[in-house]
């Protein structure tokens, strides 16, 4: 079979393109990896994501898929092994579910947590702990939402974890905390300590520090 | 082996539509539950407790919302008449591109309601134009793409299907936002949806509609209906 060239344009900060990054590297598939800067966007980067010139993009064999949820479909359905979604339609609908839900209600709502001031963000708070509470109960009693191993709502949930840091940066109170979200708590700790996943993090100094310079002067008086 | 398949949708909603077409490609019998959503059925709110939302299906008792979720998982549950490439690569295209419709649709929505409300000459233009720079980019990427997998109406035609509702409010509204002349692509792809047999079955009754949309959007009555099917 003819050699496989896989590409990754990405950002070291971006949760989404790291969610490929997990994904590829649980398939065994070899990489090069593209260091974007997103303030002066390279021609090939907006050669292959023209329509909306953003990382994270995956090119395979000179065609390039963007989105992260379409890059992990396509990455599980061309490298079959190692499944990240499960057999079952029922079961791949609940993942695409709360990783759609992940998206577009947790992301926008972990944001608001962070530069919100005052009430705004004390109902910012309430709003994301009663989501964690939702994905607490997809989780149940499971080692991972993928059960054994890690799967697809796992690699997507990777975004509770730019919550946990931006936290940690400004010195706010946990929300992710052991008394109100043991479920998920627990969770995030496994997450962490997976062999594959942990390389596919931002390096918790640099990180710690861009969360600072980034959202440091919105920190709510209290 | 018994199927019991039910859809909780609203009759004027393409989200609840564009899983009706699906369901009707595959020949799948179901049970259509209309919701009336300033009054939420409890059964709506056992099986979407997360987004109290429709479209929901229902498949031997479990539920499954969001309808990109729901296409894939009819998709998947039916498999003939795919509605999904094969091809790993063309299908997160069609992915990519259902999203994108999506993405650009809530987006331009809000100007249409703008234009479409009765009020200024000047809220309206802005409305207009607001819809039609989202309207552009569907557009565009419609021309230089062979988008949509030739003859057969698939996963991604299935998402554009929305695009009608524009149509359909506009000719009610007296409001052009969706021309022909500007769109011609899409003006082209909503055409194919009304001659298709089993889109067609798919969108709202004319009469209904108009008074929907003349109560929802509260604008002046247009002052030529057009016929549109």
């Amino acid at each position: 079979m003819a050699e496989e060239e896989v590409k990754l344009f990405g950002t070291w900060g971006s949760p989404f393109s790291r969610r490929i990054e997990v994904a590829l590297k649980l398939k065994g598939v070899q990489y090069e990896y593209i260091e974007e800067d997103l303030t002066n966007k390279s021609p090939a980067l907006l050669n292959y994501n023209p329509v909306n010139k953003q990382i994270p993009v995956l090119v395979h064999n000179g065609k390039p898929v963007a989105e992260s949820f379409v890059i992990m479909e396509y990455i599980d359905e061309t490298w079959k092994h190692n499944p990240i979604l499960p057999a079952d339609p029922y079961e791949r609908a609940m993942a695409r579910f709360w990783a759609k839900y992940i998206d577009e209600k947790f992301w926008p709502a972990a944001k608001k947590t962070v530069v919100a001031k005052g009430e705004e963000q004390k109902g910012a708070i309430d709003e994301i702990q009663q989501q964690m509470k939702n994905l607490e109960g997809e989780l149940k009693e499971k080692k991972f939402f993928g059960g054994e191993s890690l799967g697809f709502l796992d690699i997507a949930a990777n975004i509770i974890i730019w919550l946990v840091v931006a936290q940690e940066a400004l010195g706010m109170d946990q929300i992710l905390n052991e008394e109100k979200l043991p479920v998920l708590h627990g969770w995030l700790h496994r997450l962490l300590d997976d062999a594959v996943f942990k390389e596919c993090v931002p390096p918790k100094e640099r990180h710690l520090d861009f969360f600072k310079v980034k959202f440091g002067s919105s920190i709510a008086s209290k | 082996m018994a199927e019991e398949v039910k859809l909780f949708g609203k009759w004027v909603s393409p989200f609840c539509r564009r899983i009706e077409v699906a369901l009707k490609l595959k020949g799948v019998e179901y049970e259509y539950i209309e919701e009336d959503m300033l009054n939420k059925s409890p059964a709506l709110l056992n099986y979407n407790p997360v987004h109290e939302k429709i479209p929901v299906l229902v498949h031997n008792g479990k539920p499954i919302a969001e309808s990109p979720v729901i296409m894939e998982y009819i998709d998947e549950t039916w498999k003939h008449n795919p509605i999904l490439p094969v091809d790993p690569f063309e299908k997160a295209m069609a992915r990519f591109w259902a999203k994108f419709i999506d993405d650009k649709f809530w987006a331009l929505w809000p100007g249409v309601k703008k234009a479409m409300k009765s009020g200024g000459e000047k809220e309206r233009e802005e409305g207009i134009e607001e819809a039609q720079l989202h309207l552009n980019a569907l557009e565009t990427q419609l021309k230089e793409k062979k988008f949509f997998g030739g003859e057969r109406l698939g996963f991604v035609e299935i998402s554009a299907s929305l695009l009608i509702w524009i149509v359909v409010s506009q000719e009610v509204m007296g409001v052009e936002i969706l021309t022909r002349d500007k769109f011609p692509a899409l003006h082209k792809l909503t055409q194919k949806f009304v001659d298709d047999d089993v889109f067609k079955q798919c969108v709202p009754p004319w009469e209904p509609l108009v008074a929907y949309f003349n109560a929802e959007l509260g604008a002046l009555a247009a002052s030529k209906m057009k016929n549109w099917l």
